[in-house]
């Protein structure tokens, strides 16, 4: 398996990732595309370029190799496309999304093995702080790889996210460099609406959190340079932030910037739009 | 039929049982880590804390990030023994234990403490009893309910070796001491037959074991025959156990500090009535809440004083004919 990519090829890869994921969750008739389209170019960059991990040998424990957590974990659409195209397990297994006897659940779980997951996601809050468990985990361990973990903007809308964010900072958490995809939108809506979360860069501030804003979340070019800077900033005694400013559904026309396209599939009409304007790059699955 | 008459070695409170068999665990095994959400001194959890300051994560007033921090750590290959009262440490995070432990498979020990009405003076908002029912509907949760302050550690450090997570039931009050400080005959999954006996069985577990005793010796004094079970684990059942002891005595009677709701009289009922169909009558919370008291008074209000075992057996025996 290759590993290190240019970033022409890594944007072939995007371009295909988002092809993946409207066609799972048009085959499956179910999923959520907004967020997972929103987030292609951070799931790019961290197992393309950021992440030191082997994709041949997942472990559980994940010894001497970074760790992912997916907090947010009905974005799994792209987690799932992204880690098969990445080599964790073959790419024709996306075609069995959300189907029977699948290992490619609704939401993310443990419980069939598939080679990617540490931790059953989809309940709001709790990967956050699964993550910084294992972050811990790996210091106790002498473990000096680092542990990333996503979670959605309307996620932090969990009080059990506050506790987490008290908590890490409190324990001076420094090998974890959290990302908050901030899309301002959720199932009801806008989040400014549903309950305003106001200025969450402000809140983990307050809490303790080294933060860092990254306006430019579907840039891929950015987004690396600022993964790269989250990294090179840990062990300094704080818990590192990135407020990853994305656009949901990004990348098809009728499902960016709307929240109408949080968890709902396309039909035939609107797969075929969508197909048009997400040409295959690689091959399909 | 004759057997060593169960006496009682002295009191001691079983979250006590639970600190030593920690602290031990610590001593033993290097990857053995602890959490507690702010009440390190009422699980007795502070001997472990001064003796492994580094594996041991105080994480305030803040459970269900608890219990993920928990996950997390088991994910770095820890066993992590995660303590606070079992109605904190259940109902307030049973989502946060079904996806982020059992779902997921996490060699993390649910330890629960001042479970029941013995807690006592708090009152009602504090006495969880519905915490078994809770984790025993959990797919892979092993559920361990010890009956005094020796089977408490000893059960503390039998959770260890099961790979993937479990819930271990103790509480807050001194209770008579009657099992041995070693005791090859506890093992998790097998009931333990405290007492043989003819005329009627005896399933119990926790405090409501003591209970049991007293009211079977009562009963002896009436010629009545009673087979104590002590049902330590809820989960998986030894049901073998209970099906062999019911078809002697063909009567059963279940004991335990929990709403008759989720406890042993729906396990044990239900495996009777698909197996062996046999007269069963529960000592337990009929469906309330508790209240402010001291243990006596509280287990004497909701039924669960020795007298009422006594009565409900012979009920029971009534019924058998």
């Amino acid at each position: 398996m290759k590993s290190s990519y240019t970033l022409a090829e890594m944007q072939q890869v995007c371009a295909q990732v988002r092809r993946d994921i409207v066609r799972m969750v048009y085959e499956a008739q179910s999923g959520h595309p907004g967020g997972s389209l929103g987030c292609v170019e951070y799931f790019i960059a961290l197992y393309y370029d950021l992440l030191q991990h082997d994709p041949d040998q997942f472990t559980m424990e994940g010894k001497g190799q970074d760790l992912f957590f997916l907090s947010n974990g009905h974005i799994s659409p792209v987690w799932y496309s992204v880690l098969a195209r990445r080599g964790y397990f073959p790419v024709e297994e996306l075609a069995t999304f959300r189907r029977l006897n699948t290992r490619l659940q609704g939401h993310p779980t443990t419980h069939d093995g598939l080679p990617g997951i540490r931790v059953a996601t989809g309940s709001l809050g709790q990967g956050f702080s699964v993550a910084i468990g294992a972050a811990l985990g790996k210091k106790l361990n002498h473990d000096r790889q680092l542990v990333y973990v996503l979670l959605g903007d309307g996620e932090c809308q969990e009080g059990q996210i506050w506790e987490a964010a008290m908590f890490a900072a409190h324990k001076q958490v420094d090998n974890l460099v959290a990302t908050v995809d901030l899309n301002y939108k959720q199932i009801d809506g806008d989040t400014r609406d549903v309950l305003n979360t106001h200025s969450l860069a402000d809140k983990f501030r307050a809490f303790g959190w080294d933060v860092i804003e990254q306006l430019h979340g579907n840039d891929l070019q950015e987004v690396m340079e600022t993964l790269r800077a989250a990294r090179s900033r840990t062990g300094n005694g704080k818990p590192i932030i990135i407020m990853l400013h994305t656009a949901m559904g990004k990348g098809v026309d009728f499902m960016e910037g709307t929240h109408d396209w949080h968890g709902k599939a396309p039909n035939a009409e609107q797969f075929a739009r969508a197909m048009e304007q997400l040409p295959q790059t690689l091959a399909d699955y | 039929m004759t057997h060593t008459p169960i006496i009682s070695t002295g009191e001691k409170d079983t979250r006590s049982g639970f600190g030593a068999g920690l602290l031990e665990l610590g001593q033993q095994y290097a990857d053995v880590v602890a959490l507690c959400a702010d009440l390190t001194g009422s699980l007795k959890m502070d001997a472990f804390e001064k003796a492994f300051p580094d594996r041991f994560f105080q994480c305030g007033i803040s459970e269900a990030n608890m219990i993920g921090v928990a996950a997390g750590l088991a994910i770095t290959g820890k066993v992590a023994f995660a303590g606070t009262f079992a109605n904190f440490a259940t109902g307030r995070v049973y989502d946060q234990i079904r996806q982020s432990v059992a779902y997921s498979h996490k060699n993390v020990k649910i330890c629960a403490s001042h479970a029941g009405l013995t807690l006592g003076e708090d009152g009602a908002t504090h006495q969880i009893l519905e915490d078994v029912g809770l984790m025993r509907m959990l797919p892979g949760m092993t559920v361990v309910v010890p009956c005094d302050y020796n089977q408490t550690r000893l059960a503390t450090k039998a959770i260890y070796d099961i790979d993937g997570p479990a819930y271990l039931r103790f509480g807050r009050p001194k209770w008579p001491i009657f099992t041995p400080a070693e005791d090859p005959g506890f093992i998790v999954g097998k009931a333990q037959i405290l007492q043989p006996g003819t005329d009627i069985t005896f399933v119990a577990n926790g405090h409501m074991v003591w209970q049991c005793v007293l009211a079977a010796q009562q009963l002896a004094q009436e010629g009545i025959s009673v087979e104590l079970i002590n049902l330590h684990t809820v989960k998986p059942v030894d049901a073998d156990a209970i099906l062999t002891s019911a078809a002697k005595t063909r009567a059963v009677l279940t004991a335990d500090e929990h709403q008759i709701h989720g406890g042993l009289a729906d396990l044990v009922g239900q495996l009777l009535s698909r197996h062996l169909p046999t007269p069963l009558e529960a000592v337990a919370v009929q469906d309330s809440f508790g209240e402010s008291g001291t243990p006596d008074e509280l287990l004497a209000k909701y039924g669960l004083a020795p007298a009422n075992i006594v009565a409900a057996a012979r009920k029971l025996l009534a019924r058998k004919g």
